[in-house]
């Protein structure tokens, strides 16, 4: 087998601790106190990038839409072992909607195929850790005519297809897809790997192509972000210490739990 | 235009998902008529429609369609769009929920408003939908416009209401490209059954201050002793201390137990929203003020090394008293 190409698409989002604040015209995520990471979702299927391209030679690219600063995340992905790099530029702000979001990564990965030739793989995280709308690498995979499936816990490469191994409640599905596909890949599957100093060295050289999004507004249009209600909390202390096991065993009785 | 709106039921070989019937409820606040758009369907399955107010059963058939196949159900519902030209596409915000309406989506270039809270009702071209963002941290407003709209209502968002109906059976046979069956389940493997993170009624989680793999075994015997099953945080499953099969929260499982037991757990929002749904939380952890803590209903302040097995003590004692 020839090596194999693969394309890794990843999302710049927000690290938040134990609360998310909302910027005062209500459009984004205060992210002013916050670093940013990538969605964990992706940061699994980097790795599986990473991993398959080791296991089998040949090349991983990683994809990102978004601002400037995303190149930190596609650094990051070079970091740990991901040969190439595209920006695709959001230039006119952060609230790109599923649609758009896909036409433009559909046309980025269209301009790479054309010229470096096509992609075996193009691996998706299953949804962000932000907007979470479970939607653009399926509408990226229709767009390209490729199977597609979503969920996948393992990925094994043989001569023309892929095996996807799916969690489901009490055990896994197996699906079989032809070569080249798009897969959603689900936290799990590994476990990433951190850079090494020899990997965050040679990110830096790392040349990160910038490909300008473009592409018309979708059907669904923000109006604002907030906050549920949160119901008002006032925790029960039942004690300190192992003292406190007779009142949880009583309160486990009380729920008719202690049968 | 026809005033009906179509429902993707979702069933795992011929049992029907809950967040169907939640899906169900939440159509008929929009269409005069409910149309269940079922793929493999049974006797059985239009029956559970026709109980929550489904008035029209349409049954897929094609062999595509059998088991689960997200490209060709995404596909045959499209079509079924295409001839009846309801109002809206309802799912349930399910991993196959939401897979399925993103192939109607992409089939049809229409707009897709991913796990909403509730439906709008109004009869306006546009809808406004409140959708869940963060696992349910946060919530978007949005508009949502289309011929068709296409939602998915956020599974146990909407309380699931039974309304008998008396249903009427339709057919539809898409016409369906054998290149479709990449997408069909090739094989299952169910491991042996019994309780689940999903299913049980106790669950006994685990974050980073247990401090190692060996620090759960007085997870798990708490958790044997009440029938429940052990979850953990994400920072154990990255520590590599146990499985991601554990993992309770955004990014790993969503557990609704009589009581959650957090122990050691700070109480991330990625956590949180994971958690959120448990019956009662009871936090362990020797900070008072963790977020974990602070959010639960019930809290021992302590060591969970000695918290935990003081209260598998005090269970056998009373047991055996």
């Amino acid at each position: 087998m020839a090596g194999l190409r693969i394309a890794v698409c990843v999302k710049r989002v927000p690290a938040p601790g134990s609360r998310i604040n909302v910027t005062s015209d209500e459009q984004s995520v205060d992210a002013a106190n916050l670093g940013f990471t990538t969605s964990p979702h992706e940061e699994c299927a980097v790795e599986a990038a990473v991993q398959l391209a080791e296991l089998h030679g040949g090349s991983a690219t990683v994809f990102t839409l978004g601002p400037p600063e995303a190149e930190e995340q596609l650094r990051y992905a070079a970091s740990v072992g991901i040969g190439g790099a595209v920006l695709v530029s959001a230039a006119d702000g952060l609230n790109w909607d599923p649609q758009r979001t896909a036409a433009a990564l559909t046309d980025a990965i269209g301009v790479v195929e054309a010229r470096d030739g096509s992609f075996d793989m193009i691996l998706f995280g299953n949804e962000s850790a932000d907007a979470g709308g479970f939607q653009v690498g399926i509408r990226v995979a229709r767009a390209l005519r490729r199977s597609v499936v979503n969920g996948a816990k393992g990925i094994d490469v043989g001569d023309a297809s892929v095996t996807v191994r799916r969690a489901i409640d009490a055990g896994f599905e197996v699906y079989q897809l032809p070569r080249p596909c798009v897969i959603g890949v689900k936290e799990g599957i590994n476990l990433p790997r951190y850079p090494t100093m020899k990997g965050r060295l040679a990110s830096k050289k790392v040349a990160v192509e910038v490909i300008e999004g473009a592409g018309e507004p979708g059907g669904q249009v923000r109006l604002r972000l907030h906050r549920p209600a949160e119901k008002a909390s006032s925790t029960i202390v039942l004690g300190h210490g192992p003292e406190a096991a007779p009142a949880v065993v009583d309160l486990l009785a009380e729920l008719g739990l202690l049968v | 235009m026809s005033e009906s709106v179509i429902v993707i039921i979702e069933h795992d070989r011929g049992t029907i998902a809950s967040g169907s019937l939640e899906a169900l409820t939440a159509a008929r606040t929009v269409g005069a008529d409910v149309m269940a758009a079922v793929c493999g369907g049974t006797d059985a399955l239009a029956a559970a429609c026709a109980g929550y107010g489904a008035t029209v059963v349409v049954d897929l058939v094609h062999p595509l369609l059998d088991d689960y196949n997200p490209q060709a159900w995404g596909e045959a519902v499209a079509q079924l769009v295409a001839e009846r030209s309801p109002t809206a596409v309802i799912a349930c915000g399910t991993e196959r929920g939401n897979e399925t309406l993103a192939h109607v989506a992409a089939s049809l270039d229409l707009p897709m408003v991913a796990n909403a809270l509730r439906l709008d009702n109004s009869a306006e071209a546009s809808w406004t939908l409140t959708r869940v963002q963060w696992g349910g941290s946060l919530l978007e407003d949005v508009t949502l416009t289309g011929d068709v709209k296409l939602v998915s209502v956020s599974h146990h968002a909407v309380e699931m209401q039974p309304l008998p109906v008396t249903e009427e059976r339709q057919t539809f046979a898409p016409a369906l490209n054998d290149e479709l069956i990449a997408g069909q389940v090739c094989d299952r493997v169910v491991r042996e059954s019994g309780v689940t993170l999903t299913t049980a009624p106790v669950v006994v989680g685990g974050g980073r201050g247990v401090g190692s793999p060996e620090g759960f075994a007085p997870l798990e015997e708490l958790a044997g002793l009440l029938g429940g099953v052990v979850g953990c945080s994400r920072a154990v499953t990255n520590n590599g201390w146990r499985n991601h099969t554990d993992q309770v929260g955004q990014t790993g499982t969503r557990i609704a137990p009589d009581i959650y037991f957090a122990c050691g757990i700070s109480g991330a929002i990625q956590h949180w929203v994971g958690a959120m749904a448990s019956k009662k939380i009871l936090a362990i952890n020797i900070d008072k003020d963790a977020n974990m803590v602070t959010r639960a209903d019930y809290a021992v302040i302590g060591d969970l090394h000695q918290v935990i097995p003081a209260i598998s003590e005090e269970i056998r004692r009373r047991r055996s008293a």
